[in-house]
């Protein structure tokens, strides 16, 4: 009895360092890249310059953006703008995901995958290039427009905020379709010839049976897209003009232009609490928790 | 003809190819009102396809399908008088009980009180009041199985299709069901039209069966025409257990005939409507229940065919113990072990006589060869 007993406690001594060994580069990534940084952002979003080199702790840096219209007014309409482009996102990408899951079978379906992923081979930067050559002045777009006669001088399509909605949407693309595939893939085919049985017409299979099913997916890609839109800093910058202003450019140029750490560091933590509530609230509207979602 | 005669589901030369194969080869039956109808055959052999064509969801290659003599071809499913209950039931897990059986209602546009109380009411009929609010995990297989009936059957179809919905059921709750399916179809009195290849299923719940082999109908007929005279080699072997041989035809007397196997048994056989002349190659069906087992053969001396050897396996199963009996030549025989408690001292090696009379070997044209 002795011996089993030790050998028992051994087995739980060597399944406790299974899991400390395997938790390790997760707790690591959390403390050194989130949790601590965050700690000192927020300890510094909290510190006001009073002098050269004289600061005093207070709310200051928050009361600044709350009183200022401008960077309210970015605040909101980069909150807006992303919110559209989960839309827009869903919206294309639901039909495409459908498709994959439910109507091609075998190759062909791999191939179609494969077709959404590819340009994620690209790099971001490179792939924004592509829209730039597409539709800036003198691009594919404004010529062939020119050649059809539909223009008679160069169009330039680029620098607004149609052009940056295009740009988020192409980005989030994948992160879309992916769960929304996986969601739908787990929809029984019978389930929908049941529907058709019982007098269900295409709309309200799409309405009652499809979209209920496929409500986890739909919310989980939502969260991811809206997440990185908001994120955003690099199709902004590049696909923007100069009206439109991203919330993340302006947190750059706190820290890298301005130098004041401290309203950047205001500013970032403006941008987590936005859309962490966003989140909480879809989440909400929906009835779905993210175990649910995530899991 | 009358509305009241009229036949609930005629098809009429039904064929589906796909490609270059044909899944159903010009099929025709006609299956009267409030009957249960069923097809049974191997997997693969066409009946899903014939299943899915009458609800609507494969379009024919040829022929004709008419619901209450009225041809259906040109109507999609969602409008077909007809409803399906799927193999794995299908019901429609983001939905509770009560909403699953008011689909099809509110499709149908009816107003809320009245399809509440349609859907009590089904449920009562089913057995399961008051389980509309519960999800459909929460149920057990077999109350599935009801909802999934009661889902079809609160819409009235002038057809009902179910395709193998006992397959995923346990042995004893399949049992059950077989017998509440009978009972649930004469309760609703609907047309039934039942496939699977459970030959036990069939031959409880049906008024008439077709057996169905590579996309064609064997043989149409009630359970015991299917099991007492099989008109093809394939039902004879299908439907039922039974020892099986080939030979030769040595002689023929109108349909009584003598076959000499391969392994050199003597048998006796009759093959009615069917000719078997003299040197043809034919086959024997005996069932394993038509043959008498006994210890010495005097005992058998009415039955035209005799033969003697010994225990070579005892299969026991309770009711359907069987004895393997191997002749002299080591040729085997399927034997039913009565329960009567005659045979209970066998044991293997011991010799033992069987035999059965004529009638009950069923003789076909061996195919091919």
């Amino acid at each position: 009895m002795l011996c089993r007993d030790g050998t028992v406690t051994r087995m739980r001594a060597g399944q406790k360092l299974g899991l400390i060994l395997l938790l390790t580069p997760l707790l690591l990534w959390l403390s050194l890249l989130i949790i601590i940084p965050h700690i000192d952002l927020f300890l510094l979003s909290l510190r006001e310059r009073v002098g050269v080199r004289q600061y005093e702790t207070g709310l200051g840096n928050y009361t600044t953006i709350l009183t200022e219209p401008l960077y309210m007014v970015t605040f909101a309409r980069t909150a807006m703008m992303s919110i559209l482009a989960t839309a827009l996102t869903l919206l294309i990408a639901f039909p495409v995901s459908y498709y994959i899951a439910k109507m091609v079978r075998g190759r062909a379906r791999s191939v179609l995958f494969l077709m959404c992923l590819i340009p994620f081979w690209v790099s971001e930067l490179v792939r924004t290039f592509g829209w730039m050559i597409l539709l800036r002045e003198s691009g594919v777009i404004s010529g062939l427009l020119q050649w059809a006669g539909l223009a008679a001088g160069p169009v330039e399509l680029l620098y607004n905020d149609a052009s940056i909605m295009v740009g988020l949407v192409y980005t989030s693309m994948l992160f879309m379709v992916v769960p929304l595939v996986t969601t739908l893939d787990s929809l029984d085919d019978a389930v929908i010839e049941a529907g058709y049985d019982l007098g269900g017409s295409g709309p309200s299979i799409l309405r009652e049976i499809v979209i209920p099913h496929a409500m986890p997916g739909i919310v989980s890609g939502s969260i991811v897209v809206f997440m990185l839109s908001l994120g955003n800093y690099l199709t902004p910058t590049m696909l923007g003009g100069k009206d439109s202003l991203w919330f993340t450019q302006m947190i750059y140029s706190q820290f890298i232009v301005r130098f004041n750490w401290e309203l950047g560091a205001a500013f970032g933590f403006m941008l987590l609490i936005l859309s962490s509530l966003i989140v909480w609230a879809v989440l909400r509207l929906t009835g779905q928790t993210l175990e649910k979602t995530m899991g | 003809m009358t509305a009241s005669t009229l036949p609930d589901l005629e098809c009429d030369g039904l064929t589906k190819r796909f490609g270059a194969s044909v899944a159903v080869d010009d099929v025709s039956f006609s299956v009267p009102a409030g009957s249960f109808f069923s097809i049974l055959g191997p997997s693969g052999c066409g009946k899903t396809t014939i299943m899915r064509m009458i609800a609507g969801f494969l379009e024919p290659t040829g022929g004709d399908i008419r619901i209450k003599g009225r041809s259906v071809l040109d109507v999609p499913p969602n409008k077909r008088p007809v409803n399906m209950v799927f193999q794995h039931l299908a019901l429609f897990p983001m939905m509770n009980i009560a909403d699953n059986i008011g689909y099809g209602l509110r499709r149908k546009g009816l107003g809320k009180p009245e399809i509440a109380r349609k859907v009590d009411e089904v449920l009562d009929r089913i057995g399961l009041p008051g389980i509309g609010a519960r999800k459909v995990d929460e149920l057990s297989g077999g109350q599935k199985q009801r909802v999934a009936i009661a889902r079809c059957m609160v819409l009235e179809p002038d057809v009902l299709l179910l395709d193998e919905p006992l397959g995923a059921l346990d042995l004893k709750l399949r049992e059950h069901m077989k017998v509440e399916l009978k009972a649930l179809q004469a309760a609703f009195d609907t047309t039934f039209v039942y496939i699977t290849h459970d030959q036990s299923e069939a031959l409880v719940m049906s008024d008439r069966i077709a057996v169905m082999n590579a996309g064609r109908f064997e043989q149409m007929g009630t359970a015991r025409d299917l099991y007492y005279r099989p008109q093809t080699a394939f039902v004879a072997g299908f439907v039922g257990d039974a020892n099986r041989w080939q030979g030769r035809v040595v002689r023929a007397e109108g349909e009584a005939l003598e076959i000499k196997t391969d392994g050199g048994l003597i048998l006796r056989g009759v093959s009615p409507g069917r000719s078997l002349a003299i040197g043809d190659r034919a086959e024997v069906f005996v069932r394993p229940e038509a043959i008498r087992l006994a210890e010495n053969a005097a005992q058998l001396a009415h039955f035209d065919t005799q033969i003697s050897g010994h225990v070579a396996t005892i299969l026991f199963n309770g009711a359907a113990s069987r004895v393997i009996v191997a002749d002299a030549s080591g040729a085997e025989i399927e034997v039913t072990l009565p329960q009567s408690g005659e045979f209970a001292h066998l044991s293997r090696g011991m010799p033992v006589h069987v035999g059965w009379s004529g009638e009950q070997g069923n003789c076909f044209a061996a195919m091919g060869r």
